[in-house]
C-alpha cells in the first residue's frame, strides 16, 4: 500500500488588501503537500479570496508570485512544501527586472 | 583566496574585436534579398480620438509597396494575455503598437508605410490622412488622479491599481519616534537612452512562417508577442537577435516587429522599420515620473521605528508602471519593525513605461535616502553609522512579507566606510559629500545552454540571452571553470529561438545568475560524458576529473588529449542543461559623491563618485566594474540633468541627445569602483548579478551632496541648475 504522504503546515500571510476576505486574517495555517493544494484549500475556505489569487483556469494570477521561505517558487503551484515554511504573495517583477 | 582558475580574471571579450572593428552586425546595418524600408506614422496628439484615416493616397504613391493601420491586425475578441509582463489586455498590446481608435500619447504608431526606401516611405507617409478630435490630456500622477481629470481609457479610472504593504504597526512605531522627517519628492520621466535605436526587420514567407532579425533583451518575448497579435502558433515564428547597442530595460518590450510582419505579408518582401531618436524618446517606453511621499520615525539612539511612504507612479498610456517594485524597495534596506506602504499605478498622457535598470527603486530610494540623511543630520550621527544601526540583515523581514536569506547590506555599507574616498577630506568653498544606498532583487527565470565538444579540444556554447553587457564572455567563464580550459577556448554563440530552449530575457541582472547556471550544469554534463571516454582511452573503469585533466590508471589526459579522440569512443559529446533557478540573490549598492556647486550659475560638477556594490562572485571583474560604472553614470544623469521636458500639449521639446542632456565622459570624472563580494549561497559560484542596483542610490547621493554644499535640500529630479538656483533663491527668501 502506498503510504500517503503527510502535509506541512504552513503559515501563509495574506496579502493587506486580500485580509478582508479572510475575515481580517493577516495570516492563516493550512496543511497542505503544495502550493497546489494550499491554495485549493484556501480557496475552500475563503472563496472570494480564492477568485483574487487564481484565475478561471485555476492558475495563479500572473501579477502574484508566492515566495516560500522568502524563496520565488520556481515551479509555480506544483512546488512542494517542506517544514513549517512560510508563504507569501508577492507582486510578480517580470520583464526589467528585473 | 580564490582557488578559481577562470572565474575572477579578466579575458578579453569574445565580442570585442567585432564590435571595435564595426564588424558586429546590428539592426540597422540587416541587409537581405529584396529588403524594403518602412516608416511609421505617428500621432501630433498626446490625447485625441481617431475619427478617420485615409491611406489611399499613400498606396497610390510611387514605390509604395504596402500601408497598414490597426485594422489589418486580426480582429479578434479581446483577452487577457500574459506576454512576459502580466496580464494584460491583448488590445492593450495591439493598441500600442498601432492605434485603435484613441492616440494616447503624442508619438502613439497610427500607420505604417514599406516603400523601396525609407525617404519613399516617409514622403508616403505624410499623404496619409488622419482626422482627429484632440481630448484634453493629463501628464502627471497627480493630475491624473485629480477628481474630474480627463480619462485615458474609458470607463475605467486613471488611478488602476493601488498596493498596499502593512509590517508590523506603523501609527504605534512613530508614537515611539524621537523625531519624525516627513517629506514629499517629484521625480521626472527620463529615458534609458540605448544608442541603438529601436530595429526590426521581418519576413513573412510565403508558406507562413515569419522570421525576425531584430534589437531585443528577449528574443523568446518578441516571438511570443509577435505570434500572439498576429494569432499565428509560436511555431511559425523565428526570431534571431542580432547585437544589441544598450536596452538597460527599455528592450523588452516589442514596438516594431509585428507591424514590420503586417507589411511583409501585405508587400511579400521582407521589410525593415529602423526607430529615429526622436521614435525612441516619444514612442517607446521611458521609466515612470513619480511622487513619493516618505515618512520617516527614529529614536533618540539612531534606530528606525516607524516608516510610511505613499507613491504614485505613471504608468504611461497603459497600466503596468513599475510601481510593484517600487513599494518593495522603499524601506528595503533597512530593518524596521512597523512599515506603511500605499502605491498607485496611474495612467498619463505618455509613452507607456517600461523597466530600466531596477525599476521603480530609484525613484524610491530617492525619497527614502533623502529623508535618512535629514534624521542623521538632526541625531548629528554620521550617515553610514546610522544606515549601518538600521541596516538589513539575512533574516530581516522586508514590508512585502518574505524575510532576507544572504545578504550584503551590511557588508557595503562597511566597505564605503573603510573606502579611501570616505576616509578623504573634502575641502573647499561651495562643495559637499552625499551618501547613499540602494536595494535591488534581481531575477532568476528559464535559460538554456548547450555546450559541444570540438576535435581540438574547444567548445561551442550556444545560449539564447542575448549580449548586452558582455554576458558571452561571462557564461563562458562558467563553463571553462567547470571544463577546466582556458576562456579562449570557449566560442559563445547567441542563436534564435529555433536553435536554443526557452530563455527569459536579458534582464533582472539574470544573466550571468541564470544562464551561467545552465552553462555550469551544461559543463557538468559535458564533463560527465568526457569521463566515460577518457575511461576508455585509460582502459580504467571509470575516470576522474580535477584540475583539467582526466585520470585513471597512473595516466592522464587532457580535455583536448580525449576531445581528438570523440570519433574513435563513442562520437560527438553535446552537454545540455535547462535551467529555471531559485536562490535569486539581491545586491545592494551605495554611494559617495562629492560635488560642487557653482553659487552663480547652479551647475553642479561632480568632483569624486565612488560606487560600491556586492556582486556576489565578480565572475570577470572589468565587467563588474564597468555595469557599476554605467549605472552610476545613467544615475547621475538622472540626478543632474536629464527630463521629458513636455509643453502643456503633451508634446515632449527635448527630443535629441542635444537637447535630453545625458553626461558624457566630459561631465564625469573616474567612477571609482569596490567590488564587495558576499557569495550567494544558492549559486555554484555565488553569483548574484551587478546589472542594476548601482543605478538606485546616485540621485539621493548627489541630492545630499548638494545639500552639503549648498544648504538647500533638492526634492525634486533633476537637480538641474535653474532647480537649484530656484530653490536657493527660494531659501534665500524664506531666510528673509
Amino acid at each position: 500500500m502506498r503510504r500517503r504522504r503527510r502535509g506541512r503546515l504552513a503559515q501563509v500571510y495574506l496579502p493587506t488588501q486580500l485580509q478582508p476576505l479572510a475575515d481580517g486574517r493577516a495570516t492563516v495555517e493550512v496543511e497542505a503537500a503544495t502550493l497546489a493544494e494550499l491554495l485549493a484549500k484556501l480557496a475552500g475556505s475563503y472563496p472570494e479570496l480564492g477568485t483574487r489569487l487564481l484565475d478561471e483556469q485555476g492558475k495563479l494570477r500572473s501579477h502574484l508570485a508566492i515566495a516560500v521561505d522568502g524563496e520565488i517558487a520556481a515551479a509555480g503551484l506544483r512546488e512542494e512544501l517542506s517544514g513549517n515554511p512560510e508563504i507569501h504573495f508577492v507582486m510578480a517583477i517580470k520583464g526589467g527586472i528585473n | 583566496m580564490s582557488s578559481y582558475k577562470v572565474i575572477g580574471t579578466r579575458p578579453v571579450r569574445h565580442d570585442g574585436a567585432d564590435k571595435v572593428t564595426g564588424r558586429a552586425i546590428y539592426g540597422a546595418d540587416f541587409q537581405i534579398n529584396g529588403l524594403l524600408e518602412g516608416f511609421v506614422l505617428r500621432s501630433p496628439h498626446a490625447h485625441a480620438r481617431i475619427k478617420r484615416i485615409d491611406t489611399s493616397k499613400a498606396e497610390a504613391y510611387p514605390g509604395v509597396k504596402a500601408v497598414v493601420t490597426a485594422r489589418d491586425f486580426p480582429q479578434v475578441e479581446d483577452r487577457i494575455v500574459d506576454l512576459g509582463e502580466g496580464d494584460t489586455p491583448l488590445s492593450y498590446v495591439t493598441g500600442n503598437l498601432l492605434a485603435a481608435g484613441k492616440v494616447l500619447y503624442r508619438g502613439h504608431a497610427v500607420a505604417a508605410v514599406a516603400a523601396l526606401n525609407a525617404h519613399i516611405a516617409e514622403e508616403a507617409a505624410q499623404l496619409i490622412e488622419v482626422e482627429y478630435e484632440p481630448l484634453p490630456c493629463v501628464l502627471t500622477a497627480p493630475e491624473a488622479m485629480a477628481d474630474g481629470a480627463p480619462q485615458l481609457h474609458e470607463g475605467k479610472p486613471n488611478m488602476t491599481h493601488h498596493i498596499q504593504h502593512r509590517l508590523g504597526d506603523a501609527a504605534a512605531g512613530f508614537a515611539q519616534a524621537d523625531i519624525i522627517v516627513e517629506r514629499e519628492f517629484d521625480t521626472a520621466t527620463v529615458h534609458q537612452g540605448y544608442i541603438e535605436p529601436h530595429n526590426a526587420t521581418v519576413l513573412w514567407n510565403n508558406d507562413g512562417r515569419v522570421h525576425v532579425w531584430c534589437s531585443t533583451q528577449g528574443s523568446f518575448v518578441v516571438r511570443d508577442v509577435t505570434a500572439c497579435v498576429l494569432s499565428l502558433p509560436v511555431q511559425k515564428v523565428r526570431v534571431t537577435p542580432l547585437e544589441i547597442g544598450g536596452g538597460f530595460g527599455g528592450k523588452i518590450p516589442v514596438y516594431l516587429e509585428p507591424v514590420a510582419a503586417l507589411l511583409s505579408r501585405k508587400s511579400g518582401r521582407p521589410v525593415k522599420l529602423v526607430m529615429s531618436r526622436r521614435d525612441c524618446f516619444e514612442a517607446t517606453g521611458p521609466t515612470p515620473g513619480s511622487r513619493i511621499k516618505v515618512k520617516m520615525g527614529a529614536t533618540r539612539e539612531g534606530k528606525f521605528v516607524a516608516a510610511e511612504a505613499w507613491m504614485a507612479y505613471e504608468a504611461g498610456a497603459y497600466p503596468g508602471a513599475m510601481i510593484g517594485p517600487g513599494t518593495m524597495c522603499v524601506f528595503a534596506s533597512y530593518d524596521i519593525a512597523n512599515i506603511a506602504i500605499d502605491g498607485y499605478d496611474v495612467v498619463v498622457n505618455k509613452p507607456s513605461t517600461a523597466a530600466y535598470r531596477a525599476p521603480g527603486a530609484t525613484n524610491a530610494a530617492f525619497a527614502t535616502e533623502s529623508v535618512v540623511d535629514e534624521i542623521a543630520q538632526q541625531l548629528a550621527l554620521d550617515p553610514l553609522e546610522l544606515r549601518l544601526r538600521n541596516a538589513a540583515r539575512e533574516g530581516t523581514r522586508r514590508a512585502d512579507g518574505p524575510k532576507y536569506r544572504s545578504i550584503g547590506c551590511t557588508e557595503v555599507l562597511e566597505a564605503m566606510k573603510a573606502s579611501p574616498h570616505y576616509q578623504s577630506k573634502l575641502e573647499g568653498p561651495n562643495r559637499g559629500r552625499g551618501v547613499s544606498l540602494g536595494f535591488w532583487f534581481n531575477a532568476g527565470l528559464p535559460s538554456s545552454c548547450t555546450i559541444s565538444v570540438n576535435a581540438d579540444g574547444s567548445v561551442s556554447l550556444v545560449e539564447g540571452s542575448t549580449d548586452i553587457g558582455g554576458s558571452r564572455t561571462s557564461l563562458a567563464m562558467q563553463a571553462a571553470e567547470v571544463l577546466g580550459i582556458p576562456a579562449e577556448r570557449v566560442n559563445p554563440n547567441v542563436v534564435d529561438t529555433d536553435s536554443i530552449g526557452y530563455t527569459g530575457v536579458t534582464g533582472g541582472s539574470r544573466t550571468t545568475f541564470a544562464t551561467g547556471w545552465a552553462a555550469h550544469d551544461a559543463a557538468q554534463d559535458v564533463i560527465a560524458q568526457m569521463k566515460t571516454r577518457a575511461a576508455k582511452l585509460l582502459g580504467v573503469d571509470a575516470a576522474t576529473h580535477e584540475d583539467g585533466l582526466f585520470s585513471g590508471g597512473g595516466k592522464t589526459l587532457t580535455f583536448a588529449d580525449v576531445a581528438a579522440q570523440l570519433g574513435e569512443t563513442g562520437g560527438p559529446v553535446i552537454g545540455r542543461a535547462t535551467v529555471n533557478p531559485k536562490g535569486v540573490g539581491g545586491s545592494f549598492a551605495g554611494n559617495i559623491a562629492d560635488v560642487e556647486v557653482d553659487p552663480e550659475t547652479g551647475k553642479t560638477t561632480v568632483l569624486r563618485f565612488t560606487v560600491v556594490q556586492d556582486a556576489g562572485r565578480a565572475i570577470h571583474p572589468s565587467y563588474v566594474e564597468g555595469q557599476m560604472q554605467g549605472g552610476s553614470a545613467q544615475g547621475i544623469g538622472w540626478a543632474l540633468n536629464e527630463e521629458y521636458f513636455m509643453n502643456a500639449q503633451g508634446a515632449m521639446m527635448n527630443t535629441s541627445l542635444l537637447d535630453y542632456r545625458m553626461p558624457t565622459a566630459l561631465d564625469l570624472p573616474m567612477i571609482e569602483t569596490i567590488i564587495v563580494e558576499v557569495p550567494n549561497p544558492a549559486h555554484p559560484f555565488g553569483v548574484r548579478g551587478v546589472g542594476e542596483a548601482n543605478i538606485v542610490p546616485p540621485p539621493a547621493a548627489l541630492a545630499n551632496a548638494i545639500h552639503g554644499a549648498t544648504g538647500v535640500r533638492l526634492r525634486a529630479l533633476p537637480m538641474s541648475p535653474p532647480a537649484i538656483m530656484r530653490a536657493r533663491w527660494d531659501a534665500e527668501e524664506a531666510a528673509g
